[in-house]
């Protein structure tokens, strides 16, 4: 009897894109809303954003399935939470609990590709990006999923501070206005989704800022 | 109560068919500040009397949310209320994750019911000295529950228990019959009303008493001092002023400050009598 390979997979990968970029009082969350498998377009309106709680927004490419689970036990964890504290987590507590829980299953992990936006305890824009296994740090803009290579040299090349050497030492924070943000996430999509076959349909943007949240939609190609 | 030959222990019952440490853990709810609920067809209020240590210290927590649409009241010991409570939060968070869709209320106490019954029948174990009153909503309507430490359940359109609950379980047996169609805001005046009831000859203070709401589009939350304060003056005439005046140290204050006042009510008189 010769060893034989899985002729089954538990995963798959249902595609898209997330972005999300911090200011200094906002955070802009955004993901295309299609979900395929395969060379197959499964939805061409599917949400990838999921608000946490009030200062927390998570943004997951990878195998949708395994993004439900994890946001619901995510979800769990928050009501939990607020029953011991009395209060909403806040972004960065978010953040360490997501990590923790992409670890715990280290050894069959969620397929996910998360991107986490919100705002800090001091009311300033902030975004984490993570693994599937849940190593993550704090960014000032981060993409991940099928055009996240695309779009990540573009976003360096118009928001990273110049170097780490520099003094005085830059904040990681852009210093964009939030109109000039939505617009560059716009610009980056439309670019993405010329080229990758996984991103397109519609743009779904989320701003989020001290006062509350608002979504846009924007159309994005369908080819 | 008199002490008994058979009530040592929770597993030994008595010749004539009783369990008495299960009638003495029913004792203990009744040594609790009283907790009062009430439900209309779409609403349910649960209401209690802030009771303190001592003048040092805050009043314990005897009403919990349990999730948006469940809320819970309890009247004993409020450390096993307490534990409770957070049993009763895991249960309705469990059932979300896994059916998507809140908690019915009738099996949650039913659950809570089962495992205030174990401790009837366990040598190693006591029964729950607290008696909690479930306040829900779910498909079904408004419900209003209440579980005993022998882990029995029954539904009720109102009631109350704890220390002098009595006297409002008499206000809302001539009131209940009214509930059923009650308006929201009646059926908190009732709940305050029936806290009154238990003060008997207290002056009623927002900051005696606390009350929550649960209801169609309305998640469970508490109300604030204000709100209860408002409901109070519409039917507390203008508190007695002489019966403050006589006093040693109020005098001082009186005097003082008739002007600050301006003849208001006598709300903020010697705040430190509160």
């Amino acid at each position: 009897m010769v060893k034989q390979n899985a002729n089954w997979s538990p995963y798959d990968n249902n595609g898209g894109t997330c972005v999300a970029i911090a200011g200094s009082d906002y955070c802009v969350i955004a993901a295309d809303t299609r979900m395929s498998t395969g060379y197959s377009i499964l939805s061409r309106d599917y949400s990838k954003i999921h608000k946490l709680a009030d200062k927390a927004v998570l943004s997951s490419s990878g195998f949708q399935a395994d993004v439900k689970a994890l946001q619901k036990v995510l979800k769990s964890r928050h009501l939990i939470y607020q029953h011991q504290h009395n209060k909403q987590m806040s972004c960065p507590a978010m953040a360490q609990l997501l990590s923790n829980t992409l670890y715990f299953k280290r050894f069959f992990p969620y397929y996910a590709f998360n991107v986490l936006g919100g705002l800090d305890e001091e009311g300033k824009g902030c975004v984490f990006t993570y693994d599937a296994v849940g190593s993550y740090e704090k960014v000032g803009y981060s993409a991940q999923g099928s055009g996240s290579t695309l779009i990540m040299p573009f976003l360096d090349n118009q928001l990273k501070s110049p170097s780490p050497l520099l003094l005085p030492a830059q904040d990681s924070n852009t210093p964009l206005s939030e109109a000039e943000a939505v617009d560059l996430v716009k610009t980056v999509f439309a670019s993405a989704t010329e080229r990758d076959i996984y991103t397109g349909d519609s743009l779904e943007i989320m701003v989020l800022k001290a006062d509350g949240v608002k979504t846009e939609l924007m159309a994005l190609r369908k080819d | 109560m008199f002490r008994n030959q058979y009530d040592t222990d929770v597993t030994t019952w008595s010749p004539t068919g009783r369990l008495f440490q299960v009638e003495y853990a029913m004792e203990a709810v009744k040594q609790g500040s009283a907790a009062i609920g009430l439900r209309s067809r779409s609403h349910v209020v649960l209401a209690c009397v802030n009771k303190a240590q001592s003048e040092l210290s805050s009043h314990q927590r005897k009403i919990f949310k349990v999730d948006d649409h469940i809320g819970v009241a309890i009247a004993g010991l409020t450390a096993d209320g307490r534990v409770l409570s957070r049993y009763m939060r895991s249960e309705s968070i469990n059932h979300s994750f896994s059916y998507e869709s809140p908690l019915p209320v009738g099996r949650l106490v039913v659950r809570l019911a089962d495992k205030a019954q174990v401790c009837t029948q366990r040598s190693w174990k006591r029964p729950y000295g607290v008696g909690l009153l479930v306040g829900g909503l779910d498909e079904s309507g408004a419900h209003l529950y209440y579980n005993c430490p022998s882990g029995n359940y029954f539904e009720y359109q109102a009631f109350a228990i704890g220390s002098r609950s009595q006297a409002a379980k008499t206000y809302l047996e001539r009131r209940f019959e009214g509930f059923k169609e009650s308006s929201r805001e009646d059926l908190i005046k009732d709940a305050i009303l029936a806290i009154r009831e238990t003060l008997q000859g207290e002056t009623l203070k927002s900051s005696l008493c606390t009350v929550s709401v649960l209801g169609v589009g309305e998640p469970f939350h508490f109300l604030d001092q204000e709100t209860i304060q408002n409901v109070i003056d519409t039917f507390e005439k203008v508190p007695e002023q002489d019966e403050e005046a006589g006093e040693g140290e109020a005098e001082v204050a009186a005097g003082a400050a008739p002007a600050e006042q301006g003849g208001s009510g006598d709300q903020d008189v010697a705040p430190m009598e509160m």
